[in-house]
């Protein structure tokens, strides 16, 4: 019964929330939106590198760049994608509350409601890879690539991501003025502590460590690893590491994010239950 | 009673009831945001993350010192695009969700008065944020200044400011049309100007038409412009020279104020002959 709530709250919320991600227009213009944002954030880097290497797109801090940027797209995508639907329901469609007492799994919710962003921001990684490839001398050799490596990298890295969206969705649920900043905020934190487009040694030193403890920086090196191996030897911040004992640490820190996500969204889904903010509109 | 009375009974008109409208439509962005004050600091914050990024790609890159520079400029200045995209252009669109809009058509002051009230509103509460990122980047990158003319400085953000006001005033009346669309063209309105208008690079480095395409948003000029008279180097970096582009920011300023009047009395035509103007959408 249990299992069967879950999936089906599960499923609804993903269906549900394709149709508010996709439905406001028309597919061209859809597809356009889907397209433009990532290929311009990627272009920002691009240019910028272009300029100061003046076309040089052998070296490998490119790659590490290009790969960084293009998954980063996940960390966005997934993390608000489940947070967001907190204010959506809440403040835009004012139905959270309907949901709360609908026969569903709220957190089992939230997450389905993520799904559609993880479907729009894998169409964007896949296309910013695409336009790397074959436009941008992004040189990723797919008989060299370790898709075992990819693969398990990418599912346990995604997981991760939607527990940190259930962690944010908790505290957005207590807040009043602010939800829209909270996601923002910390995917751009994460942005400058994962080492995404630049290596984290470049960081001065005291603030190396919060890299070190966030998964996001094992996710998108094992990433990087996967797809163009050399890259990691060109970087000395987690050359000394296997790729094995670096899916070890993302492992660990995934768990251990999960569980502080879940009991956080816990504690704060009590406290929204007890002051009365499921359905509380502030029309910021 | 006759005291009450007499002084509600007095009703302002003409260029009296215009100014007290973009005053009162200034106010709650003067004042009422300052009161929010951990919005202020979202607001310094948010923009501050890409500038450190971006700071950070340009080092592990061994870029030159001026790029670190253009990058604060950019930051600080994308303060001024976010503010137009989601509190001018949006605006109307959000006071149609909220119900405003309908009062706003109804009341007896100028549709024009109301958004100029809310970009001078908005220009001088963002003038805040953009100074605090500027500050805040000078003091982590230890950035140096060498202003050429002061006066031109002052010209080409007054006139870039005009321009991209009014820029956001024509766009409150045509995102007003989009209906649902308006927040999702609003999010793409980002990433794609930052890329054209050249926020962290110098726009010099894209083809030339891209960049005369993208001159249309006054902020690409502007910084072109403001990147010569205040960096030492600055000026081997420009797209044009500082007066061609204080000529054209004043064009800019005329044709979208003007076209923002236009669009604005098509809208009000609109409303009046369908009425369905203010039926919101959700």
């Amino acid at each position: 019964m249990q299992t069967s709530t879950s999936w089906r709250s599960f499923r609804m919320a993903a269906w549900l929330g394709w149709l508010i991600e996709s439905n406001w227009t028309d597919p061209f213009l859809f597809a356009v939106y889907s397209i433009v944002k990532p290929i311009s954030g990627a272009a920002i880097l691009v240019i910028m590198y272009g300029i100061i290497s003046q076309g040089n797109y052998e070296s490998a801090l490119f790659p590490y760049i290009y790969l960084g940027n293009a998954f980063y797209i996940y960390v966005g995508a997934v993390m608000t994608g489940v947070s967001w639907a907190v204010v959506d329901d809440r403040e835009h469609y004012r139905t959270l509350k309907y949901m709360y007492i609908a026969p569903i799994h709220i957190p089992i919710y939230l997450l389905g409601r993520g799904v559609a962003r993880f479907i729009t921001g894998s169409i964007a990684v896949l296309i910013t890879l695409l336009a790397g490839i074959l436009f941008l001398n992004v040189r990723i050799n797919f008989a060299e690539v370790d898709w075992l490596l990819f693969f398990t990298t990418l599912i346990v890295g995604v997981v991760m991501l939607a527990m940190l969206g259930l962690l944010l969705a908790g505290v957005t649920l207590t807040l009043a003025r602010h939800e829209g900043f909270i996601g923002e905020a910390t995917a751009g934190a994460l942005y400058i502590f994962s080492g995404a487009v630049f290596p984290l040694d470049i960081l001065p030193e005291w603030m190396r460590p919060i890299g070190y403890f966030m998964p996001t920086t094992y996710w998108l090196e094992l990433l990087r690893r996967s797809l163009v191996g050399n890259v990691a030897q060109a970087f000395p911040t987690l050359a000394n590491f296997s790729n094995l004992q670096i899916l070890g640490m993302l492992v660990g820190l995934s768990i251990f994010f999960g569980a502080v996500s879940i009991f956080i969204f816990r504690w704060c889904d009590f406290i929204a239950r007890e002051k009365g903010l499921i359905d509380r509109t502030t029309n910021y | 009673m006759n005291a009450v009375s007499s002084k509600y009974s007095h009703k302002d008109t003409g260029w009296r009831l215009f100014l007290k409208t973009i005053i009162a439509r200034a106010y709650p962005r003067l004042i009422g945001q300052q009161r929010e004050v951990s919005w202020m600091l979202f607001e310094v914050v948010m923009p501050m993350l890409a500038v450190i990024a971006y700071v950070f790609v340009y080092r592990a890159m061994n870029a030159p010192e001026e790029y670190i520079g253009f990058v604060v400029m950019g930051g600080a200045m994308t303060a001024f695009w976010m503010n137009v995209l989601w509190s001018m252009s949006s605006q109307l669109y959000w006071e149609k969700e909220q119900g405003n809009l309908a009062l706003y058509i109804i009341a007896p002051n100028s549709m024009m008065a109301i958004l100029l009230g809310m970009a001078l509103g908005g220009m001088l509460a963002t003038c805040l944020r953009a100074v605090a990122v500027t500050l805040l980047g000078i003091w982590m990158f230890d950035i140096t200044f060498s202003v050429v003319s002061y006066l031109q400085l002052f010209l080409v953000f007054m006139l870039a400011m005009v321009a991209l006001y009014g820029m956001g005033m024509m766009m409150a009346s045509a995102f007003l049309l989009f209906g649902r669309e308006a927040w999702h063209v609003a999010n793409l309105a980002q990433e794609p100007i930052f890329l054209a208008s050249g926020f962290y690079f110098p726009i010099k480095s894209l083809p030339f038409w891209v960049a005369a395409g993208a001159s249309i948003i006054p902020l690409t000029l502007g910084m072109d412009a403001m990147r010569q008279l205040v960096f030492p180097t600055g000026f081997k970096f420009g797209f044009m020279t500082v007066q061609l582009e204080i000529l054209i920011l004043a064009v800019l300023s005329v044709v979208f104020l003007v076209t923002a009047k236009v669009l604005l009395a098509h809208i009000e035509r609109i409303a009046v002959r369908e009425g369905r103007l203010t039926e919101s959408r959700r």
